[in-house]
């Protein structure tokens, strides 16, 4: 197969190639209340070519390795097409490695009758709560192995397995109906979707509970985050503008995103990084054969680095940090986040909301989106915080903030980090890529809230 | 479904990347011992090997208590056009640029990213009831967003428009960019309190349809977490409010004669004159709540399940015009972040107001920002102001007017 590939790009005229062949197969279990809507399994096969040619790209995608050739010639006449400049394109030394699977308790390995019955069980004790309408219930894991050669001489094969499990109790009265969900993920552990009896009966009666719960006034809150919470702010209000390819062709962005800028308190600290061992985000080389780093975005306040692929270093003069990611071979890598979070600082919880009179702690999460300069996250729980002390059960909110000013009103960072796996990021149409995202407690001032 | 696509992309007002996608997809839905068995595969797969994974399957399906389609007589519905086969690199390179051109020239300093892109797909469906159902489209897309930045402020105007024909003329596109920028030149504020507000056809695909979406979904309604699951019949929204699912319109790219489990596709009224007519179904679904599908079996990469193919609010007949001259103070929605974010089964959406105009005595008195909208879909559509006589599609699949509502809550800093 290598020689295959690397037959198929020898001779060719551009300045990098690179061909990469995707197999994967997952099994999926879906319910809808009591009834087990789908019992699925898929398999994939595919592969890309990617040709850079005096700084334009062609990538073309295909399901056989038939005339691979020619789907080489046409990526490099594409590319030539497009090319007007010089290529740059950050070099790397080129590695010859495979990396296997990592698992603990393999999902492949045990059988869809034995997956099916524990999501029975979760579903029989979100459906026996009183007034829990419905459920749904989608479990999905997945094996994949990636080949990527380059023109360059690298041959990485990298395989993984995914498991992820969403969650949601439906609860409704007089015609108001409420949800609350749970996100879990892995790489390549089963372990983490067992034993959720517990949780299974927490956001069912937490979705009950929310049937009775005031809608929020509308305005600007002071606001604790849990860490689940904080970590898609995190994602979202910093994570996806520190990724280069938004900057590296935007003179003015380039300018309002100088390193060195001060974008929050001494206390602050956010790292991405999927050599960070053993999280959903974690592999060892990235899409284009960069391997894994750790980056701190943001060190002691100020901007400290960005994350990148081969081509915006290159631009931008700085050094590739392993970010250049593909969801599968439908798509060219794009500078994508890993595992990103906010570093733990020393502040316990009761200590933040001490001193807080009127104020919104904020857990769990819904979703979460970003327009570079402004975000909105939305929280799955919410309650308010009276006189320092967490108090009544709200309707859940949709906060927002501008990314310049929000970090800098981060007043108080938790001892407490946590990360969360259950997450998928979008962006330019591919989703939902593997991520983790993680914080402690934070608290924010003058958070903007949605309300009545 | 075999279909190939060619795509150029825009970065920073210049050409990036062209691609080309090939793409064979399988999926086989078994019936053994009355259970449903389900794989799919894209890419090459045996026949048997693909047997294989939906036999590990059917014993875990639910069990078939519908009959799949036989030979039916499909609508004629027109989605291809030759003439994007006939379409070339050059030719949608330069459309791009052609839009990219005249935007610059109204603003300089924008910088526009997009994609455009034409392909053809063929769908085909057999099953052993003797059905066999063929259909080729063709679809030809292009969406462009500029990004202005002004003292450290970012503005996000853009447009995106599908069919299944070529799409020629720049004009519309750029001018529809352009008409965004020219009303956010200036920047206003709006205080926080309850307001009127239009939601233009981007704001009300953004941020309205969602919840509807999930309530007329037949499968929400079964499950009981439908708001509408017992208003059949009933007057919910505003007698001016009409909404249905349209299939049937040709060269749209939501349109097509048959669903993805070949059941003849048709236009279904979901409200009328604001009342609730029906739901839209699948096969299994509808078996479930003893009605019938209404030709909405749709596979979203899965096993067929209950899904819209072109949405279309009726249009009224106030000019978008006559709607501002009307409001003393107020907000026009375009692009609302976050929407769906809320508790959308209920209805409830919020967002904050990524692309919207403050209106001052009956004039766009310019861009706000920081504000968050919040409110519900049935309380806000069962009142409504005044709908627009501007109806247009969002990216092929929702067909919309402005809508103005009459209070909103707002908050803003």
């Amino acid at each position: 197969m290598k020689d295959v590939l690397f037959s198929a790009i020898a001779g060719q005229k551009a300045d990098y190639i690179e061909i990469r062949l995707d197999e994967s197969s997952s099994s999926r279990l879906t319910f809808r209340g009591d009834r087990l809507e789908e019992a699925g399994r898929s398999a994939s096969t595919g592969g890309n070519v990617r040709a850079l040619v005096r700084g334009g790209w062609g990538f073309v995608t295909f399901n056989s390795l038939d005339n691979l050739a020619d789907k080489v010639a046409l990526a490099v006449e594409q590319a030539g097409y497009v090319g007007k400049e010089d290529s740059k394109f950050s070099p790397i030394a080129p590695a010859t490695d495979i990396v296997s699977a990592e698992f603990k308790k393999n999902p492949l390995d045990i059988a869809l009758s034995a997956k099916k019955d524990i999501l029975d069980e979760y579903n029989r004790l979100m459906l026996g709560t009183p007034e829990v309408q419905t459920t749904s219930i989608g479990y999905a894991d997945t094996q994949k192995k990636v080949t990527l050669v380059t023109s360059e001489g690298a041959h990485i094969e990298q395989s993984r397995i995914d498991v992820s499990l969403r969650l949601t109790a439906i609860a409704s009265r007089d015609g108001d109906v409420q949800q609350v969900g749970l996100s879990i993920g892995s790489k390549g552990d089963f372990a983490v979707v067992e034993n959720l009896h517990n949780a299974a009966k927490d956001i069912a009666r937490r979705a009950v509970a929310l049937l009775s719960a005031p809608h929020v006034k509308g305005g600007t809150y002071t606001v604790v985050l849990d860490p689940i919470l904080a970590g898609v702010f995190v994602h979202e209000a910093f994570g996806h503008l520190s990724e280069a390819d938004h900057v590296y062709e935007n003179p003015q962005l380039r300018e309002i995103m100088v390193l060195g800028r001060r974008f929050g308190g001494k206390h602050l600290n956010i790292i991405d990084g999927a050599a960070v061992p053993g999280l959903r985000g974690s592999f060892k080389y990235d899409d284009e054969g960069t391997p894994a780093t750790k980056t701190y975005l943001i060190r002691e306040g100020i901007l400290n680095s960005r994350l990148h692929s081969r081509e915006t270093a290159a631009r931008m003069n700085e050094t590739p940090t392993g970010n250049a990611r593909a969801i599968n071979y439908q798509f060219p890598p794009i500078v994508r986040m890993t595992n990103t979070y906010i570093e733990p600082g020393r502040t316990s919880f009761d200590d933040m909301i001490s001193d807080i009179k009127e104020g919104i702690y904020a857990r769990e999460w819904y979703g979460g989106t970003t327009s570079l300069e402004m975000f909105t996250f939305s929280a799955g729980e919410a309650y308010m915080i009276r006189d320092g002390k967490v108090a009544e059960m709200i309707k859940p909110i949709v906060l927002t903030g501008n990314v310049f000013t929000t970090l800098d009103n981060i007043d108080a960072i938790g001892n407490d980090l946590d990360m969360n796996q259950g997450g998928g990021c979008g962006k330019a149409g591919q989703s939902p890529l593997p991520v983790s995202n993680g914080s402690p407690h934070i608290r924010i001032k003058n958070c903007l809230i949605g309300g009545k | 479904m075999v279909s190939r696509r060619t795509t150029a992309q825009f970065e920073a007002n210049r050409l990036k990347q062209i691609q080309t996608r090939e793409s064979t997809a399988t999926a086989l839905r078994i019936v053994k011992k009355g259970r449903v068995g389900f794989a799919q595969a894209s890419g090459n797969i045996k026949g048997k090997d693909l047997l294989k994974m939906a036999l590990e399957t059917s014993p875990f399906g639910y069990q078939v208590n519908f009959l799949f389609p036989s030979f039916e007589s499909f609508p004629q519905v027109e989605v291809f056009d030759p003439q994007v086969e006939g379409t070339s690199i050059k030719d949608i390179v330069s459309l791009g640029e052609n839009i990219i051109r005249e935007v610059c020239a109204n603003t300089p300093g924008i910088l526009c990213e997009g994609s455009l892109s034409s392909g053809t797909a063929t769908l085909t469906i057999d099953n052993t009831s003797g059905e066999n159902a063929s259909c080729r489209r063709s679809s030809f897309s292009v969406s462009m967003d500029g990004m202005l930045i002004r003292d450290g402020d970012m503005l996000y105007v853009g447009d995106i428009r599908s069919s299944c024909r070529p799409i020629i003329d720049h004009a519309p596109i750029s001018g529809e960019i352009i008409r965004q920028l020219n009303l956010a030149r200036k920047n206003a504020s709006i205080g926080t309190g309850t307001f009127p507000v239009i939601f233009t056809p981007f704001g009300v695909a953004g941020a309205l349809l969602a919840p509807l979406i999930s309530a007329f979904n037949g499968k929400t309604v079964l499950d009981g977490a439908s708001p509408l699951k017992d208003k059949i019949g009933q007057q919910i929204f505003d007698k001016r409010f009409s909404f249905h699912d349209d299939p049937t319109i040709p060269f749209q790219p939501g349109s097509t004669p048959f669903d993805d489990e070949g059941v003849p596709a048709r236009k279904n009224t979901l409200v009328d004159a604001g009342t609730v007519e029906q739901f839209y179904y699948d096969l299994h679904t509808a078996a479930l709540a003893g009605t019938h599908s209404t030709g909405n079996g749709n596979r979203n990469g899965g096993m067929p399940s209950p899904s819209p193919h072109a949405l279309v609010i009726d249009p009224g007949h106030t000019p978008l015009d006559e709607m501002i001259k009307n409001i003393k103070e107020g907000l026009i929605v375009e692009q609302l972040m976050g929407a769906e974010q809320g508790n959308i089964l209920n209805g409830d959406f919020s967002g904050n107001v990524l692309l919207g105009y403050k209106v001052e005595n009956g004039v766009i008195a310019g861009r706000v920002k920081d504000t968050m909208v919040y409110g519900n879909v049935y309380q806000l559509l069962k009142d409504i102001t005044a709908i627009g006589n501007d109806s247009r599609w969002i990216a092929g699949y929702v067909n919309t007017p402005s809508i103005c509502c009459a209070q909103i809550s707002i908050a803003s800093k």
